[in-house]
């Protein structure tokens, strides 16, 4: 009975969310439609390093680099022959990769596949590494990946990258690959390898002992997370029209922890929103940036006000709330329900047994957790 | 290559080791104490560098004067930084402490750019620093000469502060064992700020001698020589002050033979460090120094 009743909630819901996307695809202006379908990319690329920093515990530092790959190799297939020609004036292209134009599915997933073997051959020796060290390794080698991608002048086209790549993100790709990820993430967490990830991120020694071949899972986690980085980085390639190396840097990959510690490490339902939260408000902040007359204070436009502003509030985030908006927990209908029934009986009961409400709520947090640690019943 | 123009690479590639084995002192002490990558370092290193342009430009003061005046604000810079970014965060886990590290350096690089702006800066070397010199038929600027010179001055008296003060010892135990340290009364907070503002110190002076050399400033002047001296502290062992140095002085020449020897490398030039950083990691992850720890269960 409960379980039909989030069935239809579930159902419900999704078409509220297709309808709204179909909706924001007719009624948005370009701009606007453009921030909305980053939201997605952003979430393709959070729910990745969350497969590895939140759900196996391997601090990677490295999403650039994948991303990268997976942009260039999209951009190398689907580019025309003619628009090739005009972007290596300086030195030509190799003639291998001249004449081949591929629809874009293909390409995008042949990026995604790139990047995902990249992922492997160099996961596999450092995923030796832990914690801190691993984190550095991974960013040291998102920084040859770049320094490579910027030398290897006939393939890339250097510094002066690549310009005029056709325009196949459009809001249904783009949503569609980002709810494919949604699912992918959901499925696997509900899975026994998704159990097994968790094994390793709490405590791989326990691990290790229970009979799981921990280095295994580590580099599957590695290779999946890099695959999905690589199928971002397409869809922002073909979203922006232009990469270069430079894009690149470790800011990007900063960007992509930033949402993911804000929605909570180990959250799927977390990254989701606080992908949305911090694409929208990235753009809603660029007012800081201009010259402002509010009443009879009047500013001269202060380039970089906007980082700084943005800078604080993750230094806040970080410092005051750790766990980010979900801690670890997920959406589920249930937990709903649960946060209703709560909040009605609050305002029934009132002030007289506060104390008791008090155990009530932290009972019912760890239920939620366990609903968490479930899977969403939706 | 002639023989003249081998020492001049030496030359060279010894005064970038000794900016680059100051730097990765700050990045190791802390690293003993706390765990902690202190990913704002380089940026630490960088306002070092744009207070003591801002002291010769603005202030009119003389090099030196702005030279210290700078150091000093960017040791108690340090101390701030830790104090406010990294203090409420002591007892959490190692990657929220981390992030908050990472956060700081992207602000610290962002109000460099609001206030500093994001223009290159020139700036004006000193007469000392900058006039060419002539041992022989090697001739190269007064300042790759100053800082090879003076790295050695302040390696001396860092490790007379750690091995032969009250203070030192305090922080060779903290670094230990923190917990084992308090008990013993010693002031872990204190040590702390001490080890921040050491580090800090050494990393303006590297950042300001960095600016004599590299004539420009920029807000992110900070991000690739932090990077690579985090790398040169683990290549060295983390933890080690003598592997810091170590460390710094061997990435600084491999950086240059490397490009002296073979220039067609050198558009590969900063992919260097992390190479020789997984080389290392993969052999002896410990670094060249470290001790092996077991692992507990």
């Amino acid at each position: 009975m409960k379980i039909k009743r989030n069935q239809l909630y579930t159902v419900v819901a999704l078409c509220v969310i297709v309808l709204l996307i179909v909706l924001a695809d007719h009624v948005f202006d370009s701009f606007i439609l453009r921030v909305f379908n980053l939201c997605a990319i952003y979430i393709i690329l959070a729910l990745s390093l969350n497969l590895l920093n939140g759900f196996t515990g391997l601090f990677s530092l490295g999403h650039a680099g994948f991303m990268a790959v997976g942009a260039y190799v999209s951009a190398l297939l689907t580019m025309s022959p003619q628009l090739k020609e005009m972007n290596y004036f300086l030195t030509p292209i190799v003639p291998v990769l001249k004449n081949v134009t591929l629809p874009f599915f293909p390409a995008l997933l042949i990026a995604g596949l790139v990047s995902a073997l990249v992922g492997l051959l160099i996961g596999a020796p450092i995923l030796r590494l832990k914690d801190d060290y691993l984190a550095i390794a991974t960013l040291g080698f998102s920084e040859i990946i770049r320094v490579l991608i910027t030398n290897a002048q006939p393939i890339t086209n250097g510094a002066q990258g690549l310009k005029g790549l056709p325009r196949f993100s459009t809001t249904y790709t783009v949503w569609a690959v980002a709810g494919a990820m949604v699912l992918f993430m959901v499925l696997l967490m509900r899975s026994s390898y998704g159990r097994t990830m968790k094994a390793v991120r709490d405590d791989d020694l326990a691990a290790e002992a229970m009979g799981i071949n921990v280095f295994k899972v580590k580099v599957t986690a590695f290779t999946a997370s890099s695959f999905w980085a690589g199928v971002g980085g397409a869809l922002l390639g073909h979203m922006i029209t232009t990469i270069d190396p430079k894009m690149f840097t470790f800011s990007l990959t900063f960007n992509i922890v930033l949402i993911v510690v804000l929605g909570g490490t180990g959250s799927i339902t977390g990254s989701v929103l606080a992908a949305i939260l911090v694409t929208v408000l990235m753009e809603a902040l660029r007012f800081l940036d201009e010259p402002m007359n509010f009443l009879f204070i009047h500013t001269a436009g202060t380039p970089g006000l906007r980082m700084v502003v943005f800078s604080i509030l993750l230094m806040l985030v970080v410092i005051f709330r750790q766990k980010g908006i979900m801690g670890g927990k997920e959406f589920s209908w249930d937990s709903v329900a649960a946060f209703r029934a709560r909040h009605a009986r609050r305002a029934r009961s009132g002030a007289r047994d506060d104390a008791g409400d008090g155990g009530n709520s932290g009972n019912s947090k760890v239920g939620g957790n366990a609903n968490g640690e479930g899977g969403p019943h939706a | 290559m002639t023989v003249t123009l081998f020492l001049q690479h030496i030359v060279n590639a010894l005064s970038l080791g000794s900016l680059y084995a100051l730097l990765a002192i700050g990045y190791t002490m802390v690293y003993g104490i706390l765990r902690l990558v202190n990913f704002a370092h380089g940026d630490i290193f960088m306002i070092g560098a744009y207070v003591a342009f801002y002291g010769t430009s603005l202030f009119v003061l003389p090099w030196w004067a702005s030279l210290l005046g700078a150091i000093l604000f960017t040791s108690l810079f340090g101390i701030g930084l830790e104090r406010v970014a990294y203090k409420p965060l002591r007892d959490s886990p190692r990657i929220s402490i981390m992030i908050s590290a990472i956060g700081a350096s992207f602000l610290l690089e962002n109000l460099a750019v609001l206030i500093f702006g994001g223009r290159p800066k020139g700036v004006d070397v000193p007469e000392m620093m900058g006039r060419v010199l002539h041992i022989g038929p090697v001739s190269f600027l007064g300042v790759s000469l100053f800082i090879p010179l003076i790295t050695l001055v302040l390696l001396g008296l860092l490790m007379w502060i750690v091995n032969g003060t009250k203070t030192g010892i305090a922080m060779r135990a903290v670094s230990t064992d923190i917990e084992t340290a308090r008990l013993m009364g010693i002031d872990v907070n204190r040590v702390i700020s001490f080890t921040f503002g050491l580090g800090s110190l050494l990393a303006a002076f590297g950042g300001i001698m960095w600016s004599y050399k590299y004539p420009q400033l920029n807000p992110l002047m900070g991000v690739m020589p932090g990077l690579k001296c985090f790398i040169a502290a683990v290549i060295g062992g983390i933890g080690n002050i003598g592997g810091a140095v170590l460390g710094g002085f061997l990435l600084g020449i491999i950086e240059i033979m490397t490009v002296a020897l073979f220039p067609t490398l050198s558009g590969y030039r900063d992919a260097f460090a992390f190479v020789l950083l997984i080389i290392v990691l993969l052999a002896k992850p410990t670094g060249l120094l470290g001790k092996r720890q077991a692992e507990k269960v």
